[in-house]
């Protein structure tokens, strides 16, 4: 479980605060308009930001004063999850071992994260020689050595195209199921939120105005917001 | 898709122009050089050559030594009191005089100066100080910029790892700034291997001398022009060797920095790392700061009005004025040619950089032997000191030119091939107004470049052609080194009154 205990945070002249509970052991997606606070809600958990008051709380443990790589949390963003220069194989053993010195137990938990993501084959090239959903895996692969219990995702998808996401929230999903993981993840695809999250977010100016289970949210009618802010998606055919 | 094709003769014209410089101040001096045939090569030429390796060589590892952890201090430490002004303070060694710091430097370390006795500042050391000054900046703000561009996400990865400060460094930092570091090393050991006005003053005849002052000396004191030539065909090929080296390597970064929004760092919070980082920042202030103080304080003493600082003044902004507008006229064109065609990029990349191929000392002594010492034209003297100005401002012009006609040709190519605009009419309705600031920042530059020039200035002046900095160096020459102070903090405010306009157009708040 997930908590912001009434976390206020600023960035320039927008307040922000949070209040909300994101059930543990599933997959709760952040829907909401662009620039209403959604990164800076997974910055605020992940340890990037600092709230100004208020608590955050992972496993019922208060995370607030700890540095980012104490906190039982991984993170995949959008892009620039790999470093360049060090091949995929590498990006992925840093999540175990920082000064990149695995032992060999280690190292057969790198091979085995990398098979597990459908990157066996392809462990010894650089990022520049793969697709970009093969370096989003990668990011996963990390994150599933790195074993915290709890993986926000920003918006990882959004540079993939339709079947690359398709699979890829696939992944996200069994990954979920199979090791319990509390997951977050902000999207702007309302498909996404509907075939991968049992709860989802309604996120507007820096408040976390509704949290439910996804089929209710998508049904309310008391978010005006909201509202406006899928617009006809639905009646398009999605 | 058919492409935008502007004239190409105005481009010819620029390369013709550039052409018949070069070969002015070439052939005189290859032809001299052969006659005298290996014979030339003694072991003063050996010596003096040996003695410009050595300085650049140090100048430039001394200059990284403090350019690098100063950068990465800054990069991590995104605010303390005093970094924005830190920030500007390291620009301003680029627009300040060479021999304006000079005075600075003797002011502080010379005999009777605050510091007097702490460094033997004329000869190795001297001349170690001031290229430190100019290139230690230099090193950090083109280090600073590589290291503003790793992304945020890097950051946050290296957080959320928990990589401690020697596996970011060895992670995300090192591999973003290497080619960087070797890019700013290759430009200043180019600079300091053809520092004139440093060596001049603060070199302690020829046993610290180096073959640009060497060259000097042999045209204007010794008479001497056999030597020049020896001295200048060694000299070429040093700075063509470096500057074709460092123009493969991935072009030198000439031109105004930029500041952007820096990414937010995670790491450098732990007391070790500020301490190390304030430790950097104060040595470099201790660097910087005396000397500047120096000159304010003692120039504002010193500074008397006569006729020869103000006909000096108004020589200096003439010669500016017309040396910048040459500059512009000649990489206009090939500008314009360059954002559009492949062959004319790689064309104007190595036209502009012709002053650092053939560095200006060499230049001149090729220039000075067909044209003044043969054909007797002392009276060319003015033009030739702007054509040698206009030539050291062109990679800088071109740097600031090109990447924004780039952007207007994007822009606009399809929209005035479809209204049948073209040459001048596109000029003055297009590229005129859109990029206003880039051609203003373009002028300044060029003005403040031929402003603190001394070097072609003492290889063509006489004894009524003067500008500011070689007035300076006559009153230093002739013990009235009060009044060189007053005279250097005139062009110090001068060239920092114009340096300030180009900050501002380059986008910098």
């Amino acid at each position: 479980m997930i908590r912001l205990d009434d976390v206020t945070f600023r960035h320039e002249d927008m307040r922000m605060r949070f209040d909300a509970e994101f059930p543990a052991a599933s997959l709760t997606a952040v829907i909401g308009p662009s620039g209403g606070g959604k990164s800076t809600l997974l910055n605020l958990i992940a340890g990037f930001e600092m709230p100004e008051s208020g608590r955050v709380l992972i496993g019922g443990r208060d995370v607030t004063a700890l540095p980012p790589d104490q906190r039982p949390v991984s993170m995949i963003f959008q892009d620039n999850n790999v470093f360049a220069h060090l091949d995929l194989w590498q990006n992925v053993a840093l999540g175990i071992s920082p000064s990149l010195k695995p032992d060999a137990e280690q190292r057969s938990r790198v091979d085995a994260a990398l098979t597990e993501v459908g990157l066996g084959a392809l462990m010894h090239r650089k990022p520049g020689e793969v697709s970009g959903g093969e370096r989003q895996r990668v990011a996963v692969a990390r994150a599933l050595v790195r074993d915290r219990p709890a993986l926000l995702l920003d918006e990882p998808f959004a540079a993939l195209g339709p079947a690359m996401r398709k699979d890829m929230l696939e992944l996200v999903k069994t990954m979920q199921r199979s090791r319990k993981l509390t997951v977050v993840m902000v999207t702007h695809q309302p498909e996404d939120a509907l075939t991968a999250a049992t709860h989802t977010a309604y996120l507007e100016s820096g408040r976390v105005l509704a949290l439910r289970p996804t089929a209710e949210l998508f049904a309310a009618r008391d978010l005006p917001g909201l509202r406006a802010y899928l617009g006809d998606w639905r009646s398009s055919g999605l | 898709m058919i492409a935008y094709r502007p004239s190409r003769a105005p481009g010819y014209a620029a390369l013709a122009l550039l052409a018949l410089a070069l070969a002015a101040g070439f052939l005189p001096v290859l032809r001299m050089g052969l006659e005298q045939g290996f014979s030339g090569l003694d072991p003063y030429v050996f010596r003096v050559l040996r003695f410009t390796l050595l300085q650049a060589g140090l100048s430039t590892v001394l200059s990284l030594a403090l350019g690098l952890p100063l950068a990465r201090a800054l990069a991590r430490q995104s605010s303390f009191p005093g970094r924005a002004l830190l920030l500007r303070l390291l620009n301003l060694p680029l627009a300040l005089p060479a021999i304006v710091v000079v005075i600075g430097i003797i002011e502080v370390y010379g005999a009777g100066g605050w510091l007097g006795g702490v460094f033997d500042i004329y000869g190795l050391q001297g001349i170690l100080l001031a290229h430190v000054f100019f290139n230690a900046p230099l090193a950090a703000r083109l280090i600073l910029a590589d290291l503003e561009r790793i992304p945020a996400e890097s950051w946050k990865l290296a957080a959320q790892l928990g990589l401690q400060p020697t596996a970011i460094w060895r992670l995300v930092e090192w591999p973003a700034v290497r080619s960087g570091v070797a890019g700013a090393a290759l430009l200043i050991f180019l600079l300091c291997a053809s520092s004139f006005a440093v060596v001049l003053t603060l070199g302690g005849g020829p046993r610290a001398t180096t073959l640009e002052v060497a060259i000097y000396q042999s045209l204007r004191a010794d008479f001497d022009p056999q030597r020049a030539s020896m001295l200048a065909l060694v000299q070429l090929a040093l700075c063509a060797t470096l500057a074709l080296t460092a123009q493969a390597w991935g072009g030198l970064a000439v031109g105004w920095p930029m500041l952007r929004l820096q990414p937010r760092r995670h790491d450098g919070r732990s007391a070790s790392a500020r301490l190390f980082d304030g430790g950097v920042v104060v040595l470099a202030l201790l660097l910087l700061v005396p000397p500047l103080m120096a000159l304010v304080a003692a120039g504002l003493l010193h500074i008397r009005p006569s006729a020869l600082l103000a006909r000096a003044l108004a020589t200096s902004l003439g010669l500016g004025a017309a040396s910048a507008a040459l500059a512009f006229a000649v990489v206009w064109p090939l500008a314009v040619l360059a954002v559009r065609s492949d062959a004319w990029r790689k064309a104007a990349a190595i036209a502009v950089l012709a002053s650092w191929i053939v560095p200006p000392a060499a230049l001149a002594t090729g220039w000075f032997v067909s044209l003044i010492a043969h054909a007797g034209m002392t009276g060319l003297a003015a033009f030739l000191v702007i054509a040698m100005n206009a030539l050291m401002s062109l990679p800088f012009a071109a740097r600031v030119l090109t990447p924004a006609l780039a952007q207007s040709a994007e822009a606009h190519d399809r929209l005035c091939m479809s209204l049948g605009l073209s040459g001048w009419s596109r000029f003055r309705l297009v590229e005129l107004p859109v990029m206003k600031r880039a051609i203003g920042l373009s002028l300044v530059m060029a003005l403040i470049l031929s402003l603190g020039d001394l070097t072609a200035i003492s290889l063509f002046g006489t004894q009524d052609f003067v500008t500011l900095p070689a007035l300076i160096h006559r009153q230093m020459g002739s013990y009235r080194f009060d009044e060189a102070i007053g005279t250097a903090l005139v062009l110090g405010a001068l060239v920092l009154a114009f340096s300030s306009l180009a900050e501002r157009w380059s986008g910098q708040r």
